[in-house]
């Protein structure tokens, strides 16, 4: 049993039909891509798993529970964290409370304070600037802030909705390393990026999404070689 | 002398403005509508009050345990009953709607009280206090800046350093991401309509203490002269609503006192204005931006 499951998953705007039957699985430990072009439905996908927005038909199983009815914090209460696209930190309140934000659910005082100290390691400057209120932290750090967000509540699961997005080259290759530390870490990656060569670099497998529908599914190295894929996605 | 205890009589009306602005201010800017229903609330709470002590003969301090809980448990019905169904309904129905409990509200204290004032028992009972010769502040103006400030400082040291108060923070900056954090929306919501009712109870004890009347219709005006405190401070700021609240206030009483009582309501919306025209967002607001 995979640890997250979405089968025949259909989601609508009003009587858009923005996701029509999409079936896929992430395993557990596996860094999975989700790659396709502006508007294909990549962030639709992310918010219905997570709950913010409510499918029209379809299930979407979390260890083995069907999680399609649950609100957003009873699913992130069962171990999902989710790094919106945007990063939506919370800019009036410092690095510090979101970073507590991030732990909402958790009850484990000694384990939150070791999650805040792993992520502290993992990156130094939102230590430095702790105090500091998030909206004034660059572009780079706001996304190292989402993450280690996420990352405080010690999810099984993180789904990032693209992480490297109006990012520096420098601050992309930061961004891919540290979701390559994530994973070796144990925990799985739902990645959606547009930046498709990165992401297929990184991840295990692959799943192609076009105006709704999966059309390529499969290892990642082997769709790195897929014409269609290249001729599409890598500029090649 | 006197300029003193018109000072310090503005800025015990400013608390009642206030504690009631915080109301209006805190659900605005989690829940994101204005609850106009807020000012009737007060009414109620007043009345309830009235009642344990009048017909029950209760202490005051359980008239007003009795007036805090009802006030509390009303706040959060009417947001689970007449707002929580409209959470995606445009701005202008969830006005209508709130306007609507307004009036049911108002109109069920005609039916049960009747329109006429009746007069408000003595629930505050501590000696007036005479700072110098000539300068006396009564008991009840004492107690409403006494309690007025433990209660901001309460609130704001439960803003900081509270989970909920916290995941209210949250909500009112990014409803989406809160819930990706784990928040819940509805109770956090629900949350906000208790404490701005209890503290509309607080509100009333110490309006109808000051002027010891109630009718259905004694939440209407300070209602709107603590929506506009919360306005003019910058709606959706708790510390706005503070200092928005006390100012009106002390306009209010100076006006009163040195150009003309008529002119004061007009006084006080003109400076309102005056604000608004300079700093639009008010004197402590800031632009939202309203996300999914
Ligand atoms: N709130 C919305 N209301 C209506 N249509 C939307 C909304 N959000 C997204 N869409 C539409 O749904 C489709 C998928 O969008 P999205 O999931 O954001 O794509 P992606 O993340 O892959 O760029 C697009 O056609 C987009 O226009
Ligand atoms: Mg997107």
């Amino acid at each position: 049993m995979a640890m997250l499951e979405i089968r025949d998953l259909e989601v609508n705007y009003g009587a858009i039909n923005a996701i029509k039957k999409i079936s896929f699985d992430v395993n557990e430990g596996e860094v999975i891509a989700l790659i396709g072009a502006n508007g294909a439905g990549k962030t639709t996908t992310l918010h219905t798993i997570t709950g913010l927005h409510k499918a029209r038909a379809g299930s979407v199983m979390f260890m083995g529970k069907d999680i399609i009815k649950l609100p957003p914090h009873k699913i992130v209460q069962m171990g999902m964290a989710h790094v919106p696209e945007g990063r939506r930190i919370f800019q009036q309140l410092s690095v510090y409370k979101n970073l507590t934000l991030g732990a909402f659910t958790r009850k484990d005082k000694k384990g939150v304070e070791e999650s805040l100290a792993r992520v502290y390691e993992r990156f130094p400057r939102l230590e430095e600037r702790k105090r500091q209120i998030a909206g004034t932290l660059s572009g780079g750090e706001q996304q190292m802030l989402a993450m280690g967000r996420a990352l405080m509540s010690d999810p099984k699961i993180i789904l990032m909705d693209e992480p490297s997005m109006g990012l520096s080259p420098l601050l992309v290759e930061e961004v891919f390393r540290i979701i390559r530390d994530i994973k070796a870490g144990g925990t799985t990656v739902l990645l959606v990026e547009q930046n498709a060569k990165k992401a297929l670099e990184i991840a295990d497998r692959a799943y192609v999404l076009e105006t709704g529908r999966i059309t390529l599914r499969g290892n990642a190295k082997e769709l790195m070689n897929d014409d269609s894929v290249k001729k599409a996605y890598l500029g090649e | 002398m006197n300029f003193l205890s018109y000072l310090i009589s503005g800025i015990s009306l400013g608390s009642v403005y206030a504690l009631i602005a915080l109301g209006y201010t805190m659900v605005y800017g989690i829940a994101k509508m204005l609850n106009f229903a807020h000012g009737d609330v007060i009414m109620i709470g007043g009345f309830v009050m009235f009642t344990a002590v009048s017909s029950a003969g209760t202490s005051p301090l359980v008239a007003i345990v009795c007036g805090i809980i009802v006030c509390t448990v009303l706040g959060v019905v009417i947001e689970k009953v007449a707002y929580k169904p409209l959470r995606n309904a445009t701005p202008l129905a969830v006005l209508i709607t709130a306007i609507g409990v307004s009036y049911l509200l108002q109109n069920a204290a005609l039916l049960i009280f009747g329109s006429a004032a009746q007069s408000f028992p003595v629930l505050i009972e501590v000696p007036d206090w005479e700072i110098t010769e000539g300068l006396t502040v009564t008991g009840v103006t004492l107690v409403t800046i006494c309690v007025t400030i433990v209660i901001m400082i309460a609130l704001m040291l439960f803003m900081r350093y509270t989970k909920p108060g916290a995941a209210m923070q949250a909500v009112a900056e990014d409803r989406g991401a809160a819930q990706l954090m784990g928040v819940s929306v509805n109770s956090t919501i629900s949350l906000t309509f208790a404490i701005g009712s209890a503290l509309a109870a607080v509100a009333s004890l110490l309006l109808c203490s000051a002027y010891p009347q109630i009718s259905p219709y004694t939440g209407a005006m300070p209602g709107i002269k603590a929506f506009v405190a919360a306005v003019f401070g910058g709606i959706g700021s708790i510390p706005g609503a503070m200092i928005g609240g006390i100012l009106l206030g002390v306009i209010e009483n100076l006006s009163k006192a040195y150009i003309s009582s008529q002119l004061s309501d007009a006084i006080v919306f003109g400076v309102l204005i005056l604000v608004l025209l300079i700093k639009p967002t008010g004197i402590l607001g800031r632009k939202m931006a309203e996300k999914v």
